[in-house]
């Protein structure tokens, strides 16, 4: 099960309370981009073994979204912040690197 | 004149490990904006006589006071007669800021669970730490019960306020009542 902080309001709860958002800082592609960027954009999608950056949302409770970093294999949640973040905050990519060396994902590592 | 009743007219649960009720109609108003903004304090402070609960948190007691809801929301508890007077004076407090405030009360059903083991009740259906030490008076919790939203807050150390939709007001309701069966303590709290 996991156990997410919402950044919001502080609270801790499990995942029931929570909704999933899909993949987190994707880049929009709408009117004007070419086939193939439209494409990534609406369906590729990483699939990682190990750290994965979501979105999620506080549905039963404050009701915001946020972000999340998490171990899609053990479930560890690395930290969650603000929604208003365009790509995985520096001091997070930090602590993931202590635990899981050789992370990578999106071109971040 | 219509009158105005409460969703399930009062219903009751006895009996059981804990005693579950219908709280009369209650007048409920939703207040968002920006809560740290001045103008937002002062007619909260001047229309409800109380501040703007911190997070997390709540100022109610009995049946009057202001709950904190989200980053940018509050809910007012007032008297049911008193809502309209209240809204219309929070309107005034609040001309030209940018702010909402709806009369929510009829979109509302209200719950009181009571009894020693009233904190085993809400933990059987909510997916809280419900524990002495964790959760405490004064505190407001909105989060899911089974499987609608529920928001609820101590009126004492054994008796819950539980606020949900209306029209979830049955399922609730039954909830409680299944979850406060007698026999069915669990002796974790
Ligand atoms: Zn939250």
């Amino acid at each position: 099960m996991l156990i997410l902080t919402c950044p919001v309001c502080s609270v801790t709860a499990e995942e029931t309370e929570f909704h999933g958002g899909g993949e987190a800082h994707l880049t929009r592609f709408g009117p004007g981009a070419s086939e193939e960027e439209f494409e990534n954009y609406l369906f590729m999608r990483e699939n990682p073994r190990g750290v994965h950056f979501e979105r999620w949302r506080h549905v039963y409770g404050c009701g915001k979204w946020f972000h999340a970093a998490r171990c899609t294999t053990t479930l560890e949640v690395f930290g969650t912040y603000p929604a208003q973040t365009l790509e995985p905050p520096k001091t997070l990519r930090a602590q993931i690197s202590k635990k899981r060396p050789g992370w990578f994902w999106r071109g971040f590592e | 004149m219509s009158e105005p009743v409460a969703a399930l007219n009062g219903a009751i649960f006895a009996g059981g490990i804990a005693d579950v009720w219908e709280v009369p109609l209650q007048g409920m108003i939703t207040l968002r904006g920006d809560l740290a903004n001045a103008r937002l304090t002062k007619a909260v402070a001047s229309v409800l006589s109380g501040k703007v609960p911190q997070p997390g948190r709540t100022t109610i007691t009995a049946d009057r006071g202001a709950a904190w809801m989200s980053p940018d929301e509050i809910l007012i508890l007032c008297a049911y007669d008193e809502a309209s007077s209240t809204l219309a004076a929070l309107e005034k407090a609040l001309d030209g800021f940018h702010a909402l405030v709806v009369n929510v009360s009829d979109a509302r059903a209200s719950f009181r669970v009571s009894g020693p083991p009233a904190r085993e009740v809400m933990g059987k259906l909510c997916p809280v730490d419900l524990s002495p030490a964790a959760f405490t008076s004064g505190m407001f919790r909105r989060t899911r019960m089974a499987q609608v939203p529920a928001a609820f807050w101590l009126c004492d150390d054994d008796t819950f306020q539980v606020i949900c939709f209306r029209s979830h007001a049955q399922y609730v309701f039954d909830l409680l009542s299944v979850a406060s069966q007698g026999g069915s303590g669990v002796g974790v709290y």
